[in-house]
């Protein structure tokens, strides 16, 4: 199950002119959460170009960014900014059309697909808008299913999935199908799948936006316990209120980092 | 390990399709009706062409067939329908044959007669054949009562005669008749024995197919001459022929045609106008063999064409489930699912309706086949080979027309995917 990521991992700090001072920071420790480590995602000079009819959209037009690990960010931006195309590249889901990206000590700039899928299964984990469970599988067999990929066998899987249900509150409903939960229960699901193979990165993509706002709170509360438990997330969202969550905020617009706020 | 892996998968597989019950078993009748018309129609095939061979095998296949031939009419024959015609095998054919060729192991000389016969009251017009001894070596059949014509019968005073089933049963003779009397125009004969006898079937000629009665060709000959007289539809035909049949044995399959070429040499030397026939029971048995095998597959591929719509059929359903579950895929993907494990998950899927299909079509082909012969009289054999024939086709059916969808679910862009609605 072991596919190669042995790609070369060259830990060339981008010029410090240049990029976004997503970790200049002081290592604060002062608000209880652990320090900083060591940088989870680099970003340097990413470019990404779509051809729409003749014409070439520049969806990223150069972005340089250093997240570290149990770091917790907000992409913002209006839509149009380019912070989807972030949240797919982030994700390995794409590939950038030029420059590098680095994650977890992987350069994942020109990997194979399968090398892009290990890479998902590995290192990320993904909550998305919709919840995005598969309907015919229960929640138990819906939070295995990273770890399914993985190769993990029957029992140990089973009792992953278990803590890990518990983890986010959903220790009873194991058996039950996406259909017969609420939306906050479904989106712990998700949260709960996303955790299974322990992943070091949370990407969000509006985790909030089927959830009324108690539930939205709520989920938030989760993703915040998370962080502060070590996990590094970057949370895409377009309202000022959830994106407050995070301890930095990043504004794209036209596909370039506009400004950053905090300090992740 | 492997082996678990592989059960979880076709569990989660047979899950999912047991979503859709309907669909499921819709798109499986499809394979189901498409294996068990092959099954049905091999059968048939096969029990045809058992059927067939077997009665050409009853000629033997180390036999060669010699018939006379009337000569068709010239248009000089026209105007005098009243004279002899002469044509025919001679026992001078017969004896050259037995004689001078070196495969040849025995030969059976035939006369056929019809002549009315008397058993006590009852009268009927036989067809009494005279012939030798061998020929009871070369068509042999079960003697039902009494004995066959021997070697000692061969004189002309010996006036025995041996009925067939049938040739009994049209006189009513029976069992006790053994040792009596019947009389054959104005000569009586001591019925030594019963032997059974082939019915005629389909085009093959079966040499004892249309034989009531066998007495000693001496006999026959001396009693019934060479001249015969038929009143057909107001002429008077008058016929003159010594034997209308030979059966040559030859001691070995491999002998039969380069005899049967050399009887033919040598029968044409001696009667130019071509009033003879040399059949080979061995070429007939591979021609039909030959026609039987085309005929044969061209069943099998009218059914086969049903198991290719099942096919499509299953390429439809799946197809649909493909864009029903574009979101699954997107997710699966994004969780980092690679292609070629959504490849043999969609095949899996398709592989479990093509399997489970073309299992129940394996039940239900020999029932066909069944139903057929019981409805039709055609006999039917399902041979092994189509059994397995069908599962490697049903099995093919499943990955062809599965590879299709599930590379198309693989290839979806996840990103697209993850958006579709």
């Amino acid at each position: 199950m072991t596919t190669q990521l042995t790609d070369t991992v060259t830990p060339q700090p981008p010029p410090t002119a240049t990029r976004a001072q997503a970790a200049s920071g002081p290592a604060a420790g002062d608000d209880g959460r652990p320090a900083p480590g060591s940088p989870v995602i680099v970003l340097e000079d990413v470019h990404k170009h779509y051809p729409m009819g003749d014409q070439v959209v520049r969806a990223l037009a150069g972005v340089t960014l250093e997240v570290r690990r149990a770091q917790f960010w907000a992409i913002m931006g209006p839509s149009g900014s380019g912070k989807s195309t972030m949240l797919n590249l982030l994700g390995c889901l794409d590939r950038p059309t030029s420059g590098r990206y680095v994650l977890n000590g992987h350069d994942v700039s020109d990997m194979t697909d399968d090398q892009l899928s290990e890479i998902r299964l590995r290192e990320l984990g993904f909550i998305f808008q919709s919840f995005n469970l598969i309907p015919q599988l229960t929640v138990q067999e819906n939070i295995e299913l990273p770890l399914y990929y993985q190769g993990w066998s029957a029992a140990a899987s089973r009792e992953r999935a278990q803590q890990t249900a518990e983890r986010v509150g959903l220790g009873d409903r194991l058996g039950h199908r996406p259909a017969e939960l609420s939306g906050g229960q479904q989106q712990r699901v998700a949260v709960a799948r996303a955790l299974a193979s322990d992943p070091q990165v949370l990407l969000a993509d509006e985790p909030t936006g089927n959830l009324d706002t108690a539930t939205g709170q709520r989920m938030m509360q989760l993703l915040s316990d998370l962080n502060t438990q070590g996990k590094t997330i970057i949370l895409v969202t377009h309202e000022a209120e959830i994106a407050r969550w995070a301890h930095g905020q990043i504004h794209m617009r036209d596909g370039k980092i506009e400004r950053i706020e905090g300090n992740g | 390990m492997a082996l678990i892996k592989i059960i979880r998968d076709v569990r989660l597989g047979a899950k999912t399709l047991l979503l859709h019950k309907l669909r499921s078993l819709l798109t499986m009748l499809g394979v189901v009706f498409g294996v068990a018309s092959v099954i049905a129609m091999l059968a048939v095939g096969e029990g045809a062409s058992r059927e067939a061979l077997d009665r050409i095998r009853m000629l033997g296949s180390t036999n060669i067939m010699l018939e006379s031939v009337k000569p068709t009419d010239t248009p000089d024959d026209r105007g005098q329908r009243t004279r002899v015609l002469d044509y025919g095998l001679r026992y001078e054919d017969e004896r050259r044959i037995r004689e001078h060729l070196d495969h040849v192991q025995r030969t059976a000389p035939v006369k056929e007669v019809r002549r009315s016969a008397w058993l006590g009251e009852r009268n009927k017009e036989l067809r009494v054949v005279g012939t030798t001894w061998a020929w009871f070596e070369l068509v042999p059949r079960p003697i039902i009562a009494g004995r066959i014509l021997g070697e000692r019968d061969m004189d002309r005073t010996s006036n025995v005669v041996v009925l067939t089933e049938h040739g009994a049963r049209r006189l009513l003779a029976t069992e006790q008749s053994i040792g009596s009397r019947i009389r054959i125009v104005d000569g009586y004969y001591e019925v030594i024995g019963i032997v059974q006898n082939e019915e005629a079937s389909g085009e093959t000629q079966i040499p004892d197919s249309r034989v009531d009665a066998y007495i000693p060709l001496p006999v026959a000959r001396e009693r019934f001459t060479d001249f015969d007289v038929r009143i057909t539809a107001g002429s008077i035909e008058r016929e003159r022929g010594e034997l209308h049949r030979i059966i040559v044995q030859v001691d070995d399959e491999d002998n039969v045609e380069t005899t049967a070429a050399a009887i033919q040499r040598m029968l044409e030397l001696n009667h130019p106008n071509g009033d003879f026939t040399v059949q080979v029971p061995l070429q007939l048995l591979r021609q039909r063999e030959e026609q039987q095998r085309i005929w044969n597959w061209t069943l099998a591929s009218v059914a086969g064409i049903s198991l290719l719509v099942g096919g499509i059929g299953i390429m439809n359903i799946m197809l649909a489930s493909v864009t029903e579950r574009t979101r699954e895929i997107g997710v699966r993907r994004a969780i980092g699912a690679k292609k070629r494990q959504i490849v043999s998950q969609f095949l899996i899927e398709t592989l479990l309706l093509a399997g489970i299909g073309g299992l129940v079509g394996i039940a239900v082909g020999p029932l066909l086949a069944d139903r057929i012969e019981s409805l039709s009289g055609i006999p039917t054999i399902v041979p092994t080979w189509a059994i397995a024939l069908s599962v490697g086709i049903s099995m093919t059916v499943g990955v062809v027309f599965g590879l299709y969808p599930a590379a198309r679910a693989a290839n979806l862009d996840p990103i697209v995917a993850l958006r579709h609605e």
